[in-house]
């Protein structure tokens, strides 16, 4: 097989689309290099969707935690510690045998049928484990953000007459990313870094479709030699974490570009791990 | 264990759950939490010499050295810690055997064969023929040597920053004392870096306790494995048969951790607290002034 047809049989592979068979002997680097990136597919998969919508929970979160209402504040210093408190390797472990013990033939509401099964797969139950994780994580950093936010900042919007959520949006929401940025980089990078875990945390790789790692792994078992595909593995996710790094340089400047000379560059140290 | 226990099928309530609680394979369950707290007990300190190691050799003055060290502090940035744990113990104990293999063996050939890995049985690692307890403090010693390389990273990441915000006059003060440069380290540098360490080492802690959980891909027996192994659905020719539990194990193991990282937090803040007083920063005039 040329490099080429290996290519067209697997670089699909992680989504069900090309060669149905993984290789099984006679392993090239080509091989390894293509069936590796495919599942890097999942891993962007599972960080993009989390990020995105964890963002929007965390800040919800964030809020809620620095609210006066104990009705509110409670509850999201609860879901906070639990997440933050407990490995994510755990998270997934529980919330698939919970998922799993879910009626099979769906849930009976208002007359309807609300099906289940789809809840135990990986792309739904393990991006919602990931989503309640990375937004436990990010609403700690938005409210330490949330809570430096400078009195003079809302004393002016209080002199604009800027009230409600029109102070929100345009005053305290872009002050507290502004200041949040370069932790919320660490998380998202280690959030990234953390996706890699889902095929190894009872979450089945059904038809053999998984990750990077889950690839990464196969080779490793098969050929008994973990110097090759490992290596692969790592060289993609410093590839993509440089990537995310630039993205959240963007997000930076763009957030800091009011303040004269305050743009510094994003310095990256490991702060998080799940 | 207990006597009434010699016929599990005749038991009700109460008294059965008493005595599946208390089976063999429950107290090999309650013991491997023994294995993850003795892998904190032992990886922690090896985890900070490695820091150590790692921010020393990162300020060094001969270059090959501060490369070494640069290229270990940064690893961990950009590669999933579980890549580590994954590959560390294999191409540890890979290592270990390639080497026995060509001082060892008789007619030594390279071990890579085709989709093999093949030594003599002189080279193997434990012996075959050692005690089982050997085979599981090999993969237990090769579990602590992949949790220190990698925390070791994450360490010395921390105490080389924590070095560099030692103020520059201090270490130049010390020079220009006469100082060396070994006392310069041992005598101000030191000393003095821990206040600025404690915030990212007691982050750290968090993170090592967080990560325990990762030795069942290590293929250590710990509480993941019996929790997964006891929690099964149990058939009648098992002596307790019971439907699938294995939600209700790892709610057990959820908690331990909840309470393992919330009793950390405590024993962090007093230690914090105690480590402040008397420094000239924030938290050290706060206790100051609210001693007065």
């Amino acid at each position: 097989m040329t490099c080429a047809e290996t290519f067209y049989a697997y670089a699909l592979r992680s989504l069900g689309i090309g060669e149905r068979l993984l290789p099984r002997s006679d392993f090239d680097l080509c091989q390894q290099f293509v069936l590796i990136g495919s599942g890097l597919i999942w891993n962007i998969y599972f960080a993009a969707c989390a990020l995105l919508i964890g963002f929007f929970l965390a800040t919800g979160l964030a809020l809620a935690k620095a609210s006066g209402n104990a009705w509110l504040r409670k509850p999201a210093q609860g879901f906070i510690f639990l997440f933050r408190g407990s490995p994510l390797f755990i998270q997934f472990f529980l919330a698939y045998e919970a998922l799993v013990l879910l009626p099979r033939a769906g849930i009976e509401l208002f007359g309807l049928t609300v099906a289940t099964s789809w809840l135990t797969k990986a792309w739904a139950g393990a991006l919602i484990v990931l989503i309640l994780n990375t937004a436990a994580y990010s609403a700690q950093i938005f409210h330490g953000a949330l809570m430096s936010v400078p009195k003079g900042d809302l004393e002016a919007a209080d002199a604009y007459g800027l009230t409600g959520w029109a102070r929100f949006r345009r005053v305290v929401w872009p002050t507290m990313l502004r200041l949040a940025w370069p932790s919320y980089t660490n998380e998202a990078i280690f959030l990234f870094h953390a996706t890699t875990l889902v095929y190894f945390s009872g979450f089945p790789a059904f038809q053999q479709r998984g990750d990077a790692l889950y690839y990464a792994n196969y080779f490793a078992d098969k050929t008994f030699n973990p110097f090759v595909a490992y290596p692969i593995v790592a060289g993609y996710f410093i590839l993509c974490t440089l990537v995310l790094i630039g993205l959240f340089g963007v997000a930076n400047r763009r957030l800091n570009r009011h303040i004269p000379g305050a743009v510094k560059k994003l310095r990256y140290r490991p702060q998080l791990v799940r | 264990m207990f006597s009434q226990c010699a016929d599990p099928k005749a038991l009700e309530g109460l008294n059965w759950l008493m005595c599946y609680l208390s089976s063999g394979k429950h107290l090999l369950f309650y013991a491997s939490f023994g294995t993850v707290l003795l892998l904190l007990a032992i990886t922690a300190p090896i985890a900070l010499l490695f820091g150590f190691g790692g921010a020393m050799a990162s300020r060094s003055r001969v270059a090959p050295l501060r490369w070494f060290g640069k290229i270990y502090t940064a690893m961990v940035r950009g590669v999933p810690d579980i890549v580590f744990f994954l590959f560390v113990p294999i191409a540890l104990d890979q290592g270990i055997e390639w080497t026995r293999n060509w001082v060892l063996c008789d007619d030594p050939v390279s071990p890579w064969q085709g989709n093999e890995f093949l030594v003599c049985q002189a080279a193997k690692m434990p012996l075959s023929s050692s005690p089982q307890w050997v085979h599981e403090a090999y993969g237990f010693g090769l579990a602590v040597i992949a949790f220190a390389i990698v925390f070791g990273a994450f360490a010395a990441n921390v105490l080389y920053g924590a070095m560099q915000a030692v103020p520059r006059a201090q270490l130049e003060t010390a020079e220009a004392y006469g100082m060396s440069q070994r006392q310069v380290n041992r005598r101000v540098l030191i000393p003095q870096m821990w206040t600025y360490a404690i915030p990212g080492l007691s982050n750290l802690w968090m993170i090592l306790i967080k990560a325990t959980p990762l030795l069942f891909l290590l293929g250590i027996e710990d509480i993941v494995y019996w929790a997964r192994d006891l929690g099964g659905a149990k058939t009648q020719t098992f002596s307790y048969p019971h439907p699938d539990w294995r939600l209700y194990y790892f709610l057990g193991i959820l908690v331990f951790y909840l309470l393992m990282t919330w009793l950390s937090e405590k024993v962090i803040a007093r230690l914090t607290r105690r480590l402040s007083a008397g420094q000239a920063t924030m938290a050290g005039e706060a206790l100051r002034k609210g001693a007065a």
